[in-house]
């Protein structure tokens, strides 16, 4: 059975990070849990709480008048939900619900911007980091806007 | 009258033989097509008898410039080769495939494939660099897994008499491509015009069924002198090619060369006409049209020439992959030159300089490759 | 070459825009293996390409899965059973499926791409002993455009084949996962070691996988992927389905990776 600390250091987004910054994000971080259906935050929500997901799928959706809910993205194990916790004006911006059963560990957002502000060393390793999360993701998301398969539309 | 049997398989025809020649082969039955006078050019169309040649007739060749001239004697094939090649008989623009009939849901259509042409061909008048484009096109359409079966009818019978040039063009650069100006086979008879001690013809034989025909025509046996003056005759058009080009490790300079800068220059200049494509004796691209008759339920396919300068030619669902003049003009180009090799074994040009000449801007290929080679590795780079 | 005629057996659609024909031949029949193609004439219309979604065992029965995007297609799509349609063929190469035999078996498909891909995937099944862990891997636009639902849930169900499918969006409900289908690749379980994959979709998205491949240490040599072009002949003589060198419908439209690589990165060859 492995620790937080363990379960923190394994995971992609903060694989290499120095022992001393780990201990530091581990300082921040509980583990949480989210039954099918639950909502992890809401669109517009203070976003100071983020996510490791451990296991079960979360989906990020964005509701539109006329289309109704659409899911644009989903978190497995090791992704990460939310990255608005570092950015001002600090609010999410889709709602992150768990499709199935989630166990995920909580960060405090709050509690790590402090930290950063203390030792922006630590801000510098966090930013790298989801900025390449964030990186990624929309290099995906640009890749869905090649609409490459065509077909039906959403509906 | 075929007498002693000479060294060289080679024999002599008067002045008035290419009139015996062509009635021989009009008698045996075959349709003959040969070079004559119309419209401004000498082009490629039925002909019945030697006075439709187009005696005394030259061309001056440039980039984008043809000119019918008259000549002061009475040369027959004192010219280079005109818009017309041998492909407008073989590979013809529109052919219909077959005819489908009753393609209603009840009962298999009925399909239907055309029967070959009643009269089999006769080239008359084939230049060398024009018979190394019928062994091109013989490897497209005969040397793979899968034969063409129109082409196939059409070739497998028709007759040619090879002409051996006297008066290259000022775009030709068959000494460049190894594919004139004489020619080595590929032919029944071939012919080489001799000026020097009075007009005759150099008749050499290249197959049985040009024998048989020989023996009905009045040859004598050629001298050593013929034969020499026949040669010193191509040898003179081997010195004075108007274009050159140096073939060495061509396909893989254009393999290497896909992102080349000039590329891009020479689409400032190519309005993808296709005239290009359209004189070139090798370029082989079709399309098919269906046709139907909507009374009677029956459809047509036909095969049409097309083009790889037209948008259409590369289209997928959604959009054609070489939009850009660019991209077209660098897919005939490094097509012809290149990946033709890969493709069917040979280089696709014979130099025959047809693309040179009736380009409406005057591009010209030799230029055009010469420009890559010598900035070979060169690519446009936004911060160079 | 004239197309055989074959009667249309029966029309299944599988999406808004995509339709099954099962053909029987009237005379002739045509028997593609996996990874070649037919052209299919819709009479009158004109001729497509489009490749077996389903090979036979030699009974000369035809399976065509068909996406109606154009005039011809849309006439396929559209014909009634007993219709008669023209077949040439089979033309071009098959999935290397001998060459994978002692491997595990990684299948991408990308939307229509799974079509192509179908009968290389029910050989692996039927099969099962040649190959090592079979992985199938699949994107759509959204769950309304998965092609063989059914049939893609008959495989996850069983205990020998991974399946694992992505979409680009979904409407809330949807409990699969969204975003890309490269996105799959690095938790797919298979041995980079062994594994042969088998690639077919949209052109683009062929060329993420390949990067995503590769990055997981699949050797180029083993991942193959099927290539489309404009096609009039099927059978070299028209020049239209040339990307570079190769013409796709004589030296594919499965080629190794490695061949293919090269000329994708040229913009409009």
């Amino acid at each position: 059975m492995q620790t937080l600390d363990e379960l923190i250091a394994s995971s992609p987004v903060f694989a290499g990070m120095p022992a001393e910054y780990l201990t530091l994000v581990a300082g921040c971080a509980q583990n949480a849990g989210f039954e099918e259906g639950a909502l992890l935050f809401r669109e517009g929500d203070v976003a100071d709480t983020f996510y490791l997901v451990r296991r079960g799928r979360v989906a990020f959706e964005l509701h539109t008048p006329d289309r109704g809910g659409l899911v644009i993205e989903t978190a497995d194990s090791g992704d990460v939900v939310g990255w608005s916790w570092l950015f001002p004006p600090f609010r999410a911006h889709f709602d992150a619900r768990a499709v199935e059963e989630v166990r995920a560990i909580a960060f405090d957002g709050a509690c790590l911007r402090g930290k950063c502000e203390e030792d922006p060393r630590l801000g510098y390793e966090l930013m790298q980091r989801f900025a390449q999360v964030m990186i990624d993701r929309l290099q995906h998301t640009r890749f869905r806007l090649l609409d490459v398969y065509g077909g039906v539309g959403v509906s | 009258m075929v007498s002693d049997t000479p060294t060289r398989d080679a024999w002599v025809l008067g002045p008035e033989g290419l009139a015996a020649l062509m009635e021989a082969l009009v008698d045996a039955g075959y349709r003959v097509v040969g070079p004559t006078v119309r419209d401004g050019a000498i082009v490629l169309d039925d002909i019945t008898s030697a006075k439709e040649l187009p005696h005394g007739w030259t061309t001056e060749q440039e980039a984008a410039t043809y000119r019918l001239e008259r000549r002061g004697d009475e040369q027959v094939f004192g010219w280079a080769v005109g818009p017309h090649s041998w492909k407008k008989e073989l590979f013809p623009s529109r052919v219909r495939l077959f005819r489908s009939a009753g393609a209603a849901s009840a009962g298999a259509p009925t399909i239907e494939e055309d029967p070959p042409p009643a009269k089999p061909l006769a080239l008359f008048g084939a230049r060398s660099c024009d018979l190394h484009a019928i062994a091109v096109q013989d490897r497209v359409f005969l040397g793979g897994p899968y034969v063409e079966r129109d082409y196939a009818q059409r070739r497998r019978d028709a007759f040619v008499v090879a002409v051996n040039c006297g008066v290259p063009g000022g775009t030709c650069f068959c000494v460049s491509m190894g594919t004139g100006p004489r020619s080595e086979g590929g032919y029944d008879l071939a012919l080489t015009e001799v000026l020097e001690g009075g007009r005759r013809y150099l008749v050499e034989v290249g197959s049985e069924r040009g024998r048989e025909l020989l023996e009905a025509l009045p040859v004598q046996p050629a001298t050593d002198e013929d034969v020499s003056a026949s040669l010193r005759v191509t040898d003179e058009a081997a010195r004075r090619m108007g274009r050159e080009l140096d073939t060495v490790g061509l396909p893989e300079l254009l393999a290497r060369n896909r992102e080349h800068p000039r590329f891009e220059d020479v689409a400032e200049r190519c309005l993808t006409c296709g005239n290009c494509v359209l004189a070139c004796p090798t370029c082989f691209c079709s399309s098919v049209e269906e046709v139907n008759d909507l009374t009677d339920g029956s459809a047509e396919r036909w095969r049409v020439w097309d083009t790889c300068f037209s948008i259409d030619h590369s289209y997928i669902h959604g959009g054609s992959i070489r939009r850009s003049a660019h991209s077209r003009y660098r897919q005939w180009l490094t097509h012809k030159f290149g990946t033709w090799f890969d493709q069917f074994g040979t280089s696709g040009c014979v130099g025959c300089g047809r693309c040179i000449t009736w380009c409406p801007v005057g591009i010209d290929v030799t230029e055009e490759l010469a420009a890559i080679r010598a900035s070979d590795g060169e690519v446009e780079r936004a911060n160079a | 070459m004239a197309p055989l005629p074959y009667r249309v057996r029966s029309r299944s659609q599988e999406t808004a825009d995509t339709w099954t024909l099962e053909l029987d031949p009237l005379g002739e029949p045509v028997i593609p293996r996996a990874g070649q193609f037919d052209m299919l004439y819709a009479f009158g219309v004109g001729e497509v390409p489009i490749s077996t979604s389903g090979a036979h065992e030699g009974d000369g029965r035809l399976t065509h899965t068909i996406r109606a995007v154009g005039p011809v297609t849309r006439a396929l799509c559209a014909a009634d059973e007993d219709a008669v349609v023209g077949v040439r063929g089979p033309f071009g190469n098959e999935w290397p499926l001998a060459g994978a035999v002692g491997g595990d078996l990684l299948v991408v498909a990308g939307g229509i791409g799974l079509a192509p891909l179908r009968p290389a995937i029910r050989h692996a099944l039927a099969h099962r002993g040649d190959f090592g862990t079979v992985s199938v891997l699949l994107g759509a636009r959204t769950p309304a455009d998965l092609l063989f639902v059914g049939e893609v849930e008959g495989w996850r169900s069983r205990l020998d084949a991974e399946v694992d499918v992505t979409v680009d969006a979904a409407a809330v409900g949807w409990h699969g996962r969204v975003g890309l289908v490269t996105t799959l690749i690095p938790g797919a379980p298979v041995d980079p070691a062994t594994a042969t994959a088998l690639v077919c979709g949209p052109e683009i998205m062929m060329e993420f996988v390949v990067g995503a491949l590769l990055e997981r240490g699949l050797p180029i040599e083993r991942i193959w992927l099927s290539m489309e072009r404009n096609m009039r002949c099927g059978v070299g003589h028209c020049g239209h389905c040339q990307l570079g060198p190769k013409l796709i419908c004589r030296d594919g439209p499965v080629f190794r990776a490695d061949e293919m690589m090269q000329l994708l990165e040229v913009r409009e060859l």
